[in-house]
């Protein structure tokens, strides 16, 4: 028969039980998932089951978390997003959100930029902990990703981006994501990027403030190599402050229209 | 002219800078392409604008 072994197809030539395949190919293993459900039972194995073996809370080869991400994707989404390198301008409420979802999808490269510190206030929406306060956010995001997929490169910038140093900074990445908060920056660098980087494509975003109804977040392709994620109107002002929904909808956006142009899909 | 697909009557021969002020945008939080190429913000008062160009403005607002 043959099973799924933690991504790795296996072919047995004589029945097995769950307990027996552990001993003998992971014996070090001490969570069953089988069929995707955890379990303790040692149950017999059946032509066409998947099997996790893994041991709690410990790394798995480079090989093996690979194998189990990739059919978690599909294989052509993993082998395209693996080859990928991804830029993120700005490490705040979107760029830090966008940079988790894109680790988790298994991104191959990552490019970090921002000058500044964490700091309480970000918690409110930013995907920093309280282990992180005092610390440049390029450094609090690479340990997390570290914690989330150790194999993406994580390249990190600590510096105030301008238009001088965007095209330098991001410079063979196939897309950058736009994630500043001045409205000024935003239009300097969106602009200091697509003449200073012919083939690629920026994700920006504008209006994710408040409480106002998510379904006002879209993702609209303003010009051929710019794509815009927000509601275009609601900025950041007293009264309207920055919230983590409608920011991680909005994020969310911009890490899936990510995706899609590394797939090869160019509209929203 | 063409502004944002829309078709716009250009008064006289004017900047890009000129034009975006005329239209009460804000010229620090656009981006501009002109035919297809990126303006940068220094070349806004540089560049006079024609009949024949089709441009794109895009708008940001404050808050990431």
């Amino acid at each position: 028969m043959e099973i799924s072994l933690n991504g790795k197809k296996l072919l047995l030539s004589s029945p097995l039980s769950l307990r027996v395949l552990q001993e003998q190919y992971c014996p070090d293993a001490d969570v069953f998932i089988y069929n995707g459900f955890q379990t303790d039972e040692d149950l017999p194995l059946q032509d066409g089951d998947t099997v996790v073996l893994i041991r709690r809370g410990e790394l798995p080869s480079e090989e093996q978390l690979e194998s189990m991400m990739a059919a978690r994707h599909t294989p052509f989404v993993h082998e395209r997003v693996k080859k990928a390198k991804v830029g993120i301008a700005g490490l705040g409420g979107l760029g830090s959100n966008i940079a988790v979802m894109l680790a988790r999808t298994g991104i191959g490269e990552l490019v970090l930029a921002d000058f500044d510190l964490v700091e309480p206030s970000n918690l409110n929406r930013q995907h920093y902990f309280i282990s992180h306060l005092g610390q440049y956010k390029t450094q609090a995001l690479q340990e997390q990703i570290r914690q989330i997929n150790p194999f993406i490169q994580v390249k990190t910038h600590t510096v105030r981006l301008t238009a001088q140093n965007a095209a330098e900074i991001f410079s063979g990445c196939q897309v950058i994501c736009e994630a500043l908060d001045r409205p000024q920056s935003k239009a300097e660098l969106v602009a200091a990027v697509l003449e200073g980087l012919p083939q690629a494509k920026v994700v920006a975003a504008s209006g994710m403030a408040g409480y106002g109804s998510a379904n006002e977040i879209e993702t609209r392709r303003k010009l051929s190599r710019l794509y815009l994620c927000g509601d275009l109107v609601s900025e950041a002002q007293p009264g309207q402050g920055l919230m983590a929904p409608r920011v991680s909808v909005c994020a969310g956006h911009q890490a899936n229209m990510v995706l899609r142009l590394l797939l090869g899909m160019d509209e929203p | 002219m063409k502004v944002n697909g829309k078709q716009v009557a250009l008064s006289k021969e004017m900047s890009l800078l000129a034009f975006l002020q005329e239209q009460g945008y804000p010229t620090d939080k656009v981006a501009v392409e002109r035919n297809g190429q990126i303006v940068p913000k220094a070349q806004f008062s540089s560049v006079t604008l024609m009949d024949s160009d089709q441009v794109e403005i895009v708008s940001f607002v404050g808050g990431g």
